[in-house]
């Protein structure tokens, strides 16, 4: 029985995700220590240096930066495990108060922003597929191009630009939640949402039509073809129901990258995300705050990949069956 | 044909999410516009930093700082030509000798709490600050001060080891905030109790801090009822935020972005600043240790190309004081302009015919810092003095700084009223900056004694000069420019002053129509 459980696909992927958070916890704290200067450095700046000995070494209790580094890591590990993710003292406030308040907007943009990448870059994609080599596609490859290679900053930057000369800009009146300011909240999201979708949308639409085009060269479609399937059935439901594999990983895997927090379009948009918090955390050097938030970041991007294998499940019936 | 149908469904969701970005575009200016309240006079100031604390005697970090002064009072304050003025303590006198200063203070003030503010709680705080536990970085400021006693309620009296005629200057700096005595760091931290202008009302980490006028202030009524600092990380986003009126001011460094706040027809006041932008040299490293490769190098630069080339030409070359009062003469100096064959005198006389010199630069600490440290290198290649520049995070760059471990450092250093609270950390060899400073001597030494005890303006004056000119004449740091800061205001605002020190105090005499 307990050998059946061990060996479970689900045991072993629990085990595996496990293991990839230690090791990102691991890796987090050296990196946080190996790179110069401490929260005493980050808060008093030059000012740091005129110090006294004495004074330094109160600071550094404070902080908790006068214990050895494996009493610090396993300290942070064991508070975890007692739900404290640590505090900001910066924030005065402590690391899981702050998470509640950033990563609903994180989440929000996230999904946001994966909804329209689908809405355009899907039906663009079997646009271009639809008649390879043709303008249209050359079109949609031309769209995709521009997605990639326009930066999130400067599309950003631009959008905001031109839109207050007309008086519009919603990010500028301070951040409104979803729950207490629904429709200003969505007037705030929307512009950073399309900007992030424009960039997401590329690869998710040359994805599609890559898939498409496989799957349209198949037997079993030249088969429904010559049966009379309806081309709105072929294509929605026979094309595109088992071109869906490749386009929901891509999907997925973009979405566990925004879970992390797109950082650039936070910073110009004003929007507290989760991207912002970690960019803070490492500029005060605030250890708790950064290495906390990394791993809730991780367990997402971990989550978000079993949610995809799951779906691969619901998506097509030979992963079922093997 | 059945294609053209079918694609063209495949455009209805793209249709209907443009239709859907252009309803919510459309929708006009939300309703929590600030100008939307004319009962209140709520002014929305833009920022990039979250304060990183609400304590003042821990207060450095610019954003912290102009909260700090705004919720916070000192015994004295500078006015806004950095004149010291009376603020808690409505009136001081040193004693003949100039080791006994007494300050009377202001009767009725209290703290934000309504408790009164009185010479325990002056005693409290200037002993806190003298403990090296409590951390605070003024601590060096009261070196000079040997007791501290308070014979009734409005009056405290110092009694100081030699005479400190910066003593006045260095009280009004928001890290001598005078807190009551029965408050501790923990309680102040989230709820600030000071005898400033204004009160915490609110605080969102990352978003915003909302203060209000505070009822108990000993100054004249601020006509503003609140003051809502908005954090936008984003400069640019700043500007567009003015543009489309969500915010009303709001203060940037980088002429750049300053220039193009003022095309977006926003009101814009430049003010010349008191920090100033150097090559400091570090005399006890390698070449620099040669007085001749230093002089070589100060008559190698030309100091108004750099501010040209890294800072648009917006500021002004200066020497080492930028307090107006005491303000060097940026042409004496050895060198006044850039003198090739001088330099190359300077560094025959040193016996060397190439230097090399190691130089770390921050990036992002400041706009202007690897454009000024390029400008340099190029300058001082033409004399065969070799800039090696090494470029740093500015966290690594503040540890290098801190640990002195640089033979020369491009700095934006902050300046201060008094030539004695400017320097005085830093040349005279017991100094608790003198390890970055890098040199010292025997003169120095003696004339900043003379400078802190003599109490006579003119006096000082001569003094500071003479330490200003010893600088120089050594090549201790080569003195770049100042630069300005940027006010910048929507239509409405008035009564704000910007300060060369960059204090935003005078936010207690603006006002919003």
């Amino acid at each position: 029985m307990i050998r059946r459980i061990i060996r479970h696909r689900l045991t072993r992927r629990l085990a595996t995700a496990l293991g990839t958070l230690l090791g990102v916890a691991i890796l987090v704290f050296i990196m946080l220590r190996a790179i110069p200067g401490d929260q005493v450095t980050a808060q008093f700046g030059l000012e740091a240096a005129g110090l006294t000995e004495a004074q330094r070494a109160q600071l550094e209790a404070y902080y908790g930066l006068d214990r050895p580094l494996v009493v610090q890591f396993f300290s942070w590990l064991g508070n975890l495990f007692s739900g404290n993710l640590g505090f900001s003292s910066r924030a005065q406030m402590s690391v899981a108060a702050l998470t509640a308040q950033s990563l609903p907007v994180t989440v929000e943009l996230a999904v946001l922003t994966i909804v329209l990448s689908l809405l355009i870059g899907v039906p663009l994609g079997m646009l271009s597929a639809s008649k390879p080599n043709s303008l249209r596609d050359g079109l949609g490859q031309t769209v995709g191009l521009a997605g990639l290679s326009i930066p999130a900053f400067l599309l950003g930057s631009s959008l905001l630009a031109w839109l207050a000369g007309s008086g519009f800009n919603p990010n500028g009146l301070g951040y409104a939640s979803l729950t207490q300011q629904p429709w200003l909240n969505l007037q705030q999201m929307l512009l950073p949402a399309v900007v992030l979708a424009f960039g997401i949308a590329a690869p998710i639409m040359r994805t599609t039509r890559t898939a498409v085009l496989e799957v349209r060269s198949l037997d079993f479609i030249r088969t429904a073809r010559a049966k009379g399937v309806p081309v709105r059935r072929l294509q929605w439901r026979h094309v595109l129901g088992n071109a869906l594999v490749p386009i929901t990983t891509m999907t997925g895997l973009q979405f566990g990258y925004l879970l992390g927090g797109a950082i650039v379009v936070e910073q110009i948009f004003s929007l507290p995300g989760i991207g912002r918090q970690v960019l803070i955390g490492i500029q005060q050097k605030e250890y708790a705050v950064v290495q906390s938030t990394v791993l809730i970041i991780a367990t997402g991007f971990v989550l978000v990949n079993l949610a995809t294998d799951a779906l691969y499940r619901l998506i097509d019936p030979r992963v079922r069956v093997s | 044909m059945r294609n053209r149908t079918h694609l063209s469904r495949l455009a209805l969701p793209v249709a209907g999410l443009l239709s859907a970005a252009l309803a919510l575009t459309s929708c006009g200016t939300p309703s929590n516009d600030p100008t939307d309240k004319p009962t209140e006079q709520i002014l929305v100031v833009g920022t990039t930093s979250d304060p990183d604390t609400l304590f003042p005697w821990k207060a450095t970090q610019f954003f912290a700082v102009n909260v700090a002064q705004n919720l916070y009072g000192t015994l004295t304050e500078f006015d806004a030509d950095l004149n010291v003025v009376p603020g808690l303590a409505e009136s001081w006198e040193t004693s003949a000798d100039g080791l006994t200063v007494t300050f009377k203070l202001r009767p009725g003030a209290k703290f934000a709490d309504g408790t009164d503010c009185d010479s325990t709680d002056v005693k409290h705080s200037l002993e806190a600050i003298q403990n090296e536990a409590t951390a605070a970085v003024a601590r060096s400021s009261l070196a000079t001060v040997t007791k501290i006693e308070a014979p009734d309620a409005s009056t405290v009296v110092l009694t100081l080891s030699v005479p400190d005629a910066g003593l006045p200057s260095n009280l009004a700096v928001i890290n001598m905030a005078i807190l009551s005595s029965e408050d501790t760091e923990e309680t102040l931290n989230t709820k600030p109790n000071g005898t400033g202008a204004f009160v915490l009302t609110s605080r969102q980490p990352n978003q915003s801090l909302t203060l209000a006028r505070n009822e108990h202030y000993w100054g004249a009524k601020p006509p503003l009822d609140g003051i809502e600092f908005r954090i936008i990380p984003d400069e640019t986003s700043i500007v567009s935020a003015m543009q489309s009126g969500n915010i009303n001011l709001t203060t940037f460094d980088d002429p750049l972005v300053a220039q193009s706040a003022e095309a977006a027809g926003l009101t814009v006041r430049k003010t010349p600043q008191l920090s100033y932008h150097v090559l400091q040299l570090n005399a006890t490293r390698g070449a620099l240790v040669d007085e001749n490769v230093r002089l070589a190098m100060q008559c190698a630069i030309d100091r108004q190309e750099v501010l040209d080339t890294a800072a648009q030409g917006e500021g002004e070359v200066t020497g080492p004081i930028t307090s107006p009062a005491y303000r060097s003469d940026p042409k004496a100096r050895p060198c006044p302009t850039r003198d090739l064959a001088k330099a190359a005198q300077y560094l025959a006389q040193s016996g060397l015919s190439e230097v090399t010199v190691n130089a770390i630069v921050s990036q992002g600490e400041y706009a202007t810092s690897v454009n000024e440290a390029e400008n340099l290198k190029a300058q001082l290649a033409e004399a065969h003095i070799n800039l090696e520049l090494e470029v740093l995070e500015s966290g690594a760059y503040v540890q290098r700084w801190i640990d002195a471990d640089f033979e020369s450092a491009v700095a934006l250093n902050g300046g201060r009223p008094d030539p004695d609270g400017m320097y005085g950390r830093y040349f005279p060899s017991t100094g608790n900056l003198n390890k970055v400073a890098g040199y010292s001597s025997p003169t120095l030494d003696q004339l900043f004694a003379q400078g802190k005890s003599e109490s006579d303006p003119a006096e000082r004056a001569k003094i500071y000069t003479q330490i200003s000119n010893e600088l120089e004449d050594h090549a201790v740091w080569i003195w770049l420019f100042t630069s300005y800061s940027y006010t910048v205001t929507t239509a409405g605002v008035t009564g704000y002053t910007p300060m060369p020190n960059a204090s935003a105090q005078y936010l207690r005499s603006t006002s919003i129509a």
